[in-house]
């Protein structure tokens, strides 16, 4: 029960990134969530929309490099603690996380930690086994 | 079974093959000293005359001639023999300027020919062969020089001629075609239209020499499958006489050069110094059999290796590799030699598109190499891991073509400007004109 993430392309100079969202925004894409992570050369922004395939669309028509990936929205209480929970239940089971963000939503108290992980499927039952729930992409809008 | 055209001369030993070359080289530079007031005032002018060249020794000391010569000479300026005794004029497809007019004596015409059959008779052709010829007949040496090559060899020759694809696959499939002369574009092009038309296991084609151009080791592989042939390669230049100047055997590993009729040099295009042999660098030719047009040091701005190691097919002439660049892309970068085509070969290989720019400066008197290249969407994944590794194997790659580090900077695509809008390459800041 993964969400679909778009990552874009981003070269490292001043006003391209600005340049991608704005293009998004333009074209009324809500940016759900949004992570960056960049390098001496290059970055890759991360987002979390509702209408991907139009995202999409808008990205390659305007001659983006992104891709889609299948990502974990993991339900996290917006509370002390709560992340540190989910990290420790990843630690135990030995799932290797390649990187994780996250944003609240819109229920007051209630949060999401978007997790990039080689196996989704295992990483869904081993925090299932711990009470942790996984959101569908529709819960986050 | 290795088959020769003229097994004493392309297996001759070293020792004879040098005494002919000797013999001739000197015979024929009295031949342009006395014909050519043109070499003759070059030659003065580099304080050479004909008592001065002895052996292939001494052809260093003679001046180079380039393309700006022979367009300046354009049509008669450069002719050795009286016109009455020529029988053909051929003519090089020139993109800019005059035309290059090559003239020819039936001698000329019959060792140019030999050239040929020597290059049908390495693929394995004989006479039973059906040779189908597709490259351009008319001022292009393509189509008369392989079809005089195929008469040689005693083949049924079919002078097809480049276009009309349907035709071309009709009697290649009715006349049993063997052996496939044209350009390597079009033999894919043929490749992909059988494949269409569904008659690729009708074809009986069993050798393919393909030239006129460039093209890669992974268009070999292509055309060898789609048509069902082994594919080999010719290299020529209508200045010199035409294909045939060299010509690849069974080993598909380089192209024997007809030594007996030229002589190849490797020279560094900046200085024009002879290099050492293995060295890579650019090929000169000099013919030394040629009646009407000879040429003496010929600058053919091909960048190529020649190499002397025993070849299995028997043949002791020189091999030159495929032509890796054009002297006139050469970048010199802290002392090496780079070409965008080295780096167009690596692109491609690691499945990066070829649309890259290369940026040159000088900062604190050492030499800056910037590489900016396109991140393709099939390449992109979302996790930097990734992408950096993409990237270390792209700059371990280049270093080990180039030699030198460059540092490699992923853009968008449309950061590139595209080909069509006839992108820059190169921008090199370095030079202060
Ligand atoms: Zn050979």
């Amino acid at each position: 029960m993964s969400v679909k993430q778009i990552s874009v392309f981003v070269e490292n100079q001043a006003g391209l990134l600005s340049e991608v969202t704005t293009l998004l925004a333009d074209n009324g894409i809500n940016l759900r969530a949004l992570s960056i992570a960049d390098t001496s050369d290059f970055g890759i922004l991360r987002i979390i929309v509702e209408d991907v395939e139009k995202a999409a669309q808008i990205l390659r028509d305007h001659g983006n490099t992104y891709t889609v990936t299948e990502v974990l929205a993991v339900k996290m209480d917006d509370k002390t603690g709560g992340l540190a929970k989910i990290l420790k239940v990843l630690a135990d089971a030995e799932i290797f996380l390649e990187y994780a963000y996250a944003f609240l939503l819109q229920k007051p108290g209630e949060a999401c930690l978007i997790i990039r992980v080689p196996d989704n499927d295992a990483a869904e039952a081993a925090l299932a086994a711990a009470g942790i729930g996984i959101a569908k992409q529709e819960d986050l809008f | 079974m290795t088959k020769y055209y003229q097994p004493e001369i392309e297996c001759a030993s070293r020792e004879q093959i040098q005494q002919w070359q000797d013999e001739r080289l000197v015979k024929q530079v009295k031949h342009v000293w006395d014909n050519v007031p043109y070499y003759r005032a070059k030659m003065e002018a580099a304080g050479v005359t004909p008592e001065d060249i002895k052996s292939t020794a001494d052809l260093h000391k003679l001046p180079f001639i380039t393309k700006d010569d022979l367009r300046e000479c354009y049509p008669y300026g450069l002719l050795a023999k009286p016109l009455d005794e020529c029988v053909r004029i051929q003519s090089t497809s020139g993109t800019t300027g005059k035309r290059v007019v090559a003239f020819y004596t039936q001698h000329d015409i019959d060792l140019w020919e030999e050239c040929c059959a020597r290059a049908i008779m390495a693929v394995g052709g004989d006479k039973d062969d059906v040779c189908h010829v597709s490259y351009g007949y008319g001022l292009f040496t393509g189509g008369p020089g392989l079809n005089g090559g195929s008469h040689k060899v005693g083949c049924l020759t079919l002078p097809m001629s480049s276009g009309n694809t349907e035709r071309q696959l009709q009697f290649m499939t009715d006349l049993g075609s063997t052996i496939l002369c044209c350009t390597p574009s079009y033999a894919a092009y043929l490749g992909e239209s059988a494949k269409e038309m569904g008659i690729t296991d009708k074809l009986k084609l069993k050798a393919g020499i393909f030239g006129a151009e460039a093209w890669t080791e992974e268009m070999r592989r292509d055309i060898e499958k789609s048509l069902g042939l082994k594919a080999y390669d010719i290299y020529g230049l209508t200045e010199i006489s035409g294909p045939g100047v060299s010509f690849e055997c069974e080993a598909q590993s380089g192209m024997h050069i007809n030594e007996d009729h030229f002589i190849a040099e490797i020279i560094n295009p900046e200085t024009g110094e002879v290099l050492p042999e293995g060295e890579k660098g650019e090929l000169v030719f000099t013919s030394i059999t040629k009646e009407a047009f000879p040429l003496l040091r010929y600058r053919t701005r091909d960048i190529c290796v020649l190499s002397r190691e025993k070849c299995p097919c028997g043949r002791t002439h020189v091999k030159m590799c495929k032509p890796m660049g054009r002297s006139d892309d050469m970048l010199i970068i802290r002392g090496v030699n780079v070409f965008p085509s080295q780096i167009e070969s690596v692109l491609l290989a690691q499945g990066f598109p070829p649309n890259y720019q290369i940026i040159v400066d000088r900062v604190n008197n050492t030499d800056t190499f910037d590489i900016n290249v396109e991140m393709p969407p099939e390449k992109f994944t979302d996790t930097v891991r990734e992408v950096t590794a993409m990237e270390k194997e792209l700059v371990a790659a280049l270093k080990a073509m180039l030699g030198i580090v460059a540092k490699v900077h992923l853009m968008a695509p449309k950061s590139i400007q595209r080909s069509e809008g006839k992108a820059v390459r190169v921008v090199d800041k370095r030079k202060l004109y």
